[in-house]
């Protein structure tokens, strides 16, 4: 009789970190494939040409598709307990050996790199205890390239949805090609200036083919995608007709006096992968909606 | 399609145009912050400085590095970084070692322009993330230096056989692809 031993978390944090460097998440693999259809200019379809050939290397030798492995940012929500940070932080050591994931993280004062993507504060954990059966674990992997263009904007109320969508259009337009465009927009729109930044990073989790189901979030989305796509920053900030893949937008209640918005730009490999746990049953797919 | 040979003469240099799609093969160098930052300082200080810098292309790149057990490594994977990180650092860097080529993403300043032209040095854009096919044109890895530095921040030395796609985004006249579309970026708010 074979005996199907449960996974342990630590191992399905580890198969989470593979699935996610070395797969592209097929909403987004999707928009490239039907960008690169479209797009005329010559420059920014020879960019196409090596994303979209890079992806099928990548997958097929399971080598990460970018050699920035990023900061895994990981989100746990359901039920678990307080062992889990250290599954997830001894996966994060395995994988760098074992994928391998470049060694990013340094001190901030010293630059000195430790070699495991571990260190003060390190790995980044969001926890979202509800009273679900299941266990759901989500890593996203965030590039600096990207990460550093990350802009928060505390605007006056008077500054109004016209002073969001300039902050917005602007943020992305003033990152040029640094982001690796096209990718994906994620931004918070309200909420206190913390939470607004981690909604946008959080947005970034929402697969491209999902719809919002408040219909001001939606329309909102759509103008700006439609607006940032005729821009021409183009792929790479090279020129060309696709800029984003898409815009996802989260907001929050926020004080009286306040406009907080954030724009938090995922590159066109948007790195995300999830489990949910319920039992001793694991489901993966590439993609949340938190 | 040109296909490149390294060592780049300043006459071959001169002669590439912006948008030109090109692929290089021969001795490539990475450097990125911190290699930037400790060669000008040993400089200054008048400490030597590896000598594979002279007249070299230099890419904007810390890879993925695997140690084999023969104690060599391979490379697993090597994109390019955001060389706008190095803006500061660049224009010197260009002159005092004579760089013909910077493989990189996202463009760099005028500043960075203006050497280039000076010195007769083309930027070529590579594809941000497209690691794993710009790795197999980094086939063969010839050494280090400056190991202590960390995997990514490491000055890996290695031949390049046909790494690209490659596009001359600024050229040796101080023109730039980046500069043309940031100037004719349509902001609809």
């Amino acid at each position: 009789m074979v005996v199907k031993l449960p996974e342990t978390t630590e191992k399905v944090v580890e198969n989470l970190l593979r699935l996610a460097n070395t797969k592209i998440p097929e909403d987004i693999g999707w928009a490239l494939e039907a960008a690169a259809e479209w797009e005329t200019d010559k420059t920014a379809y020879a960019q196409f040409g090596a994303i979209l050939d890079n992806i099928r290397k990548a997958e097929h030798l399971g080598k990460p598709m970018c050699q920035d492995t990023g900061i895994p940012i990981f989100y746990v929500r359901g039920r678990f307990d307080s062992s889990i940070s250290r599954d997830i932080a001894e996966a994060v050591r395995r994988s760098t050996a074992n994928i391998p994931m470049r060694p990013n993280t340094v001190d901030p004062f010293t630059r000195a790199n430790h070699g495991d993507n571990l260190g003060d504060g390190m790995p980044c954990v969001h926890y979202i205890p509800t009273d679900d059966d299941f266990t759901e674990i989500t890593v996203l992997l965030k590039g600096a390239g990207s990460e550093n263009m990350t802009r928060l904007g505390m605007l006056n109320p008077a500054d109004g949805m016209g002073g969001v969508k300039r902050f917005i259009i602007d943020s992305v337009l003033d990152a040029g090609g640094r982001p690796c465009p096209p990718g994906i927009v994620g931004v918070g729109i309200g909420g206190t200036s913390d939470e607004c930044v981690a909604m946008a990073k959080r947005a970034l989790l929402e697969p491209l083919d999902h719809e919002d189901p408040d219909p001001f979030i939606k329309e909102l989305e759509e103008e700006l995608f439609v607006k940032l796509n005729s821009s021409g920053l183009g792929p790479m900030g090279l020129g060309g007709s696709t800029t984003v893949l898409g815009v996802k937008i989260r907001k929050a209640a926020c004080h009286t006096a306040s406009l907080p918005v954030a724009v938090n730009i995922g590159c066109w490999a948007t790195r995300r992968a999830s489990a949910r746990i319920t039992g001793s049953d694991i489901k993966y797919s590439q993609g949340a909606i938190l | 399609m040109i296909l490149l040979t390294a060592p780049l003469s300043e006459k071959t240099v001169r002669g590439l145009s912006l948008g030109d799609v090109v692929h290089l093969s021969g001795p490539v160098v990475t450097g990125r912050d911190d290699v930037h930052i400790r060669a000008l300082e040993y400089l200054d200080e008048g400490k030597p400085v590896p000598n594979c810098l002279e007249g070299a292309v230099i890419y904007h790149c810390g890879p993925i590095m695997r140690k084999m057990d023969s104690g060599r490594f391979s490379v697993v994977a090597a994109g390019p970084t955001t060389s706008a990180r190095m803006n500061s650092l660049e224009p010197r860097f260009i002159r005092e070692f004579n760089i013909r080529a910077i493989i990189g993403k996202g463009g760099m300043s005028r500043g960075v322009a203006d050497a280039m032209k000076e010195v007769g040095c083309v930027y070529l854009a590579a594809t941000g993330g497209a690691a794993v096919s710009l790795a197999e044109g980094l086939s063969e890895t010839v050494g280090s230096e400056w190991d202590d530095l960390g995997m990514p921040e490491t000055m890996w030395k290695f031949n390049a056989s046909r790494l690209g796609p490659l596009v001359v985004a600024m050229d040796s006249n101080g023109d730039s692809l980046y500069e043309k579309v940031r100037n004719g970026l349509k902001r609809d708010y």
